[in-house]
């Protein structure tokens, strides 16, 4: 039984919206029907973590105004430890809650054809194109409440698109700042790689306020085409208060890979899903996500790959650590089709307790519907090892010391895997504060 | 000045209830090299993890004392710290952390805040060190121990000994799984380690690893004492001929530490 939800904004809100931001038709539709369909449709399942009492749907605003960085000298200290403010060969957007703040993009990646904006320019200047993977490849609208009702809501986010045959060296960096107690994020990332291109793409949600009851809701839609390659890293850092669901979902043609690594560093509830379609055959799927639960947090986890192709490969690694009374769940889930015969579907979730009350739970779920085919897990949840401890303190590290060895280290395969530096290192310093 | 002085007296170890040392006495001062022998399971690397304070093994009675001070009221780390090393007969692994950033935490903690080495300096040192241990200097960002092989670990734990210079060190059988090369190349180590301030014990099944460090003490463990004391020619005959003489000649007839009734 769904029990009837009453939206803070109605169709006249929407269409209003929509037509302040001059959207296209199929736009302006897409939203209104996603808007009819939420009545109807479940809450999104989620493995372990109950969920009805969570708050996804009332909130006060839809747009926050904010003002534009008119240089990256007027970027926030905590967005400035994200980029590289020396150079000035960027390939960047800032959005400031849901205000487009700061975009360049190199004459060289705008020469080659590269689309990287705002998702309300892409809706108006490249409609057909955006059209033709917004919500129909990796996402849809009507898959459950929050889809719809960020399919109606959306108010933010942006649009990559890397033509045929680019390969791209320099990673594409974004920045989503969240910095007004009553902005909610309703953020769409739309990232397309067409046949035999390459890219890197790291984003960052950070906030800089301290607390906010406000809401995200946070898609990602990646197609990786025909032979197309993307390393896709991102660092979630969303304020306490905040209730969050985040889905990243990516979808792989053939010979293709997608490479994710992933943060999730939040300080409120959160469901995350990380899902890789390995569509076409001979496809590679990689998921690394390192997440720190503190305070009175839950968060949820599913990492899924699915096989549809056959000889395509999957490689999820999860490692979490939770301290205080918070709780952490990773489901990961290898799914295998059938007829994806040669299939390799592979897991590991670990999860490192660092106090008496906190939860973890690894749950490790295999799906396969397919004879020839290959298939692993590893899962534990546990503490701190106190021989471990041993080893380190008995050269004279203080245990302190040790267990901040430790806990970075199992974190570090991860971390590690974030292609850009600056961000590697502001990850590396949140975990720190974090786990302290 | 002269080397440190370790004593152990009358030391009763158990694990989880069960007493496996049952008095151990034995003086290491520095410039001095122990050797214990004795057969498997008779409490050797019980007396190491217990000098060393593995949170496992409990000392029921008896005591620890560095240059006069208390051993067993100190944090592992703390006996790290005041001179004390263990390279240990299983070396931890540790995922993540770096060989190179382990060790240089390790020579920080001694050094403390405000006085740590520069990164520079630290690494001139570690490759000087894994040079002479003929050591792979990709080895310095491997994380610790992870997928070392048995002797590579052995290295390492040799490459830590001449990094932190301890006072006093425990060798818990760091020549097993040696080849011929890598034992010399750990022999070689521990001898460049020999000095007036450096005392060691050194614990092993083998004569070959005392051609290459002379010993100037050796002693037989035998359920959970040490049973006879010698010279270098005591590690040449237990070699040549077993335990059982000794056996015979104490009375003893199981020497592994005995089960619990
Ligand atoms: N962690 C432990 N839990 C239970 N029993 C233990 C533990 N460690 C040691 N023991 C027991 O204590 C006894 C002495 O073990 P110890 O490791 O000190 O022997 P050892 O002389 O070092 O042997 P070896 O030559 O085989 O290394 C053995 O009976 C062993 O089973
Ligand atoms: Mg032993």
């Amino acid at each position: 039984m769904t029990t009837e939800i009453k939206l803070p904004f109605d169709k006249a809100f929407v269409s209003t919206f929509s037509s302040a931001m001059n959207e296209p038709a199929w736009f302006a539709a897409l939203r209104l029907k996603a808007l009819e369909q939420f009545e109807q449709l479940p809450m999104p399942k989620t493995e372990k973590t109950k969920i009805e009492k969570w708050n996804f749907t009332q909130f006060r605003q839809h747009t926050v105004k904010s003002q534009a960085y008119s240089s990256l000298a007027d970027l926030p200290e905590e967005v400035k430890a994200l980029v590289d403010i020396e150079t000035s060969k960027h390939n960047l957007y800032i959005q400031r809650n849901q205000t487009p703040a700061f975009l360049t993009l190199s004459d060289e990646l705008k020469n080659k054809g590269v689309i990287f904006t705002d998702i309300f320019t892409a809706a108006r200047e490249h409609g057909d194109l955006l059209k033709k993977y917004y919500m129909t490849q990796a996402i849809n609208a009507d898959e459950h409440k929050l889809t719809a009702l960020h399919a109606a809501l959306v108010n933010g986010g942006v649009f990559v698109y890397v033509p045929k045959n680019v390969e791209i060296t320099e990673p594409i960096q974004a920045v989503f700042v969240h910095d007004d107690k009553e902005a909610n994020l309703f953020n769409h990332v739309i990232v397309v790689a067409d046949d035999n291109s390459s890219l890197t793409y790291v984003e960052n949600y950070i906030s800089t306020v301290e607390e906010s009851d406000t809401l995200a809701n946070i898609l990602t839609e990646l197609v990786v085409n025909t032979n197309a390659r993307v390393q896709y890293g991102a660092v979630d850092h969303l304020a306490k208060g905040m209730t969050a669901y985040v889905n990243r979902r990516g979808v792989a043609g053939r010979d293709s890979e997608i490479d994710w690594a992933l943060g999730s560093m939040n300080e409120g509830n959160t469901i995350f899903e990380n899902t890789t379609n390995l569509l076409g055959d001979g496809s590679i799927g990689d998921a690394k996500m390192v997440v720190v639960g503190r305070g009175e947090q839950t968060q949820n986890f599913t990492t899924k790959v699915v096989h549809f192709g056959k000889h395509t490969q999957g490689n999820i690694l999860n490692h979490g650590v939770v301290k205080d009374s918070a709780t952490t769940i990773f489901n990961g889930i290898g799914k295998i089709e059938h007829g994806a015969s040669k299939a390799d579907a592979e897991q590991t979730s670990r999860v490192l307790m660092l106090s008496e009350k906190a939860r973890g739970d690894a749950n490790p779920i295999l799906l396969i519907d397919e004879d020839d085919v290959m298939a692993g897990h590893a899962a534990s949840v546990g503490r701190v090892d106190p021989v471990q401890l041993y080893y380190l303190m008995s050269r004279g590290i203080p245990q302190t010391e040790a267990e901040r060895l430790v806990i970075h280290g199992f974190l570090a395969p991860v971390v590690t895997q974030l292609p850009i530096e600056k961000v590697k290192k502001q990850l590396s310093e949140v975990i720190e504060r974090k786990v302290k | 000045m002269a080397g440190s002085t370790l004593i152990i007296k009358d030391l009763h170890v158990a694990i989880e209830g069960k007493e496996i040392l049952k008095g151990v006495n034995l003086e290491i001062k520095g410039g001095e090299i122990h050797a214990i022998m004795g057969p498997n399971g008779t409490g050797k690397s019980t007396l190491s993890s217990a000098i060393m304070g593995h949170p496992k093994y409990e000392v029921t009675s008896g005591s620890i004392t560095l240059d006069g001070q208390n051993v067993l009221e100190m944090e592992v780390d703390e006996r790290a710290r005041a001179g004390l090393f263990l390279a240990m007969q299983y070396p931890s692994e540790i995922n993540g952390v770096t060989n190179a950033d382990f060790l240089r935490s390790a020579i920080n903690a001694r050094r403390g805040e405000g006085n740590e080495i520069s990164l520079m300096k630290f690494i001139r040192q570690m490759d000087k060190q894994m040079e002479f241990l003929e050591m792979d200097l990709d080895m310095a960002q491997r994380y610790l121990n992870e997928g070392f092989s048995g002797g590579e670990k052995k290295r390492n734990e040799i490459l830590q000994l001449m990094m932190l210079q301890p006072k006093i060190a425990i060798l818990d059988e760091i020549d097993s799984g040696l080849d011929i090369d890598a034992l010399k190349v750990v022999s070689k180590g521990v001898n460049q380690m020999r000095s007036d301030d450096f005392g060691c014990l050194i614990i092993t099944h083998y004569q070959r690893l005392l051609n290459y460090i002379t010993p100037d003490y050796v002693h037989v463990m035998m359920d959970g004492r040490i049973v006879k004391n010698g010279g270098p020619e005591l590690a040449q005959r237990l070699e040549a001929e077993g335990y059982d003489w000794i056996k015979k000649e104490l009375g003893i007839e199981d020497e592994t530490v005995e089960q619990e009734a």
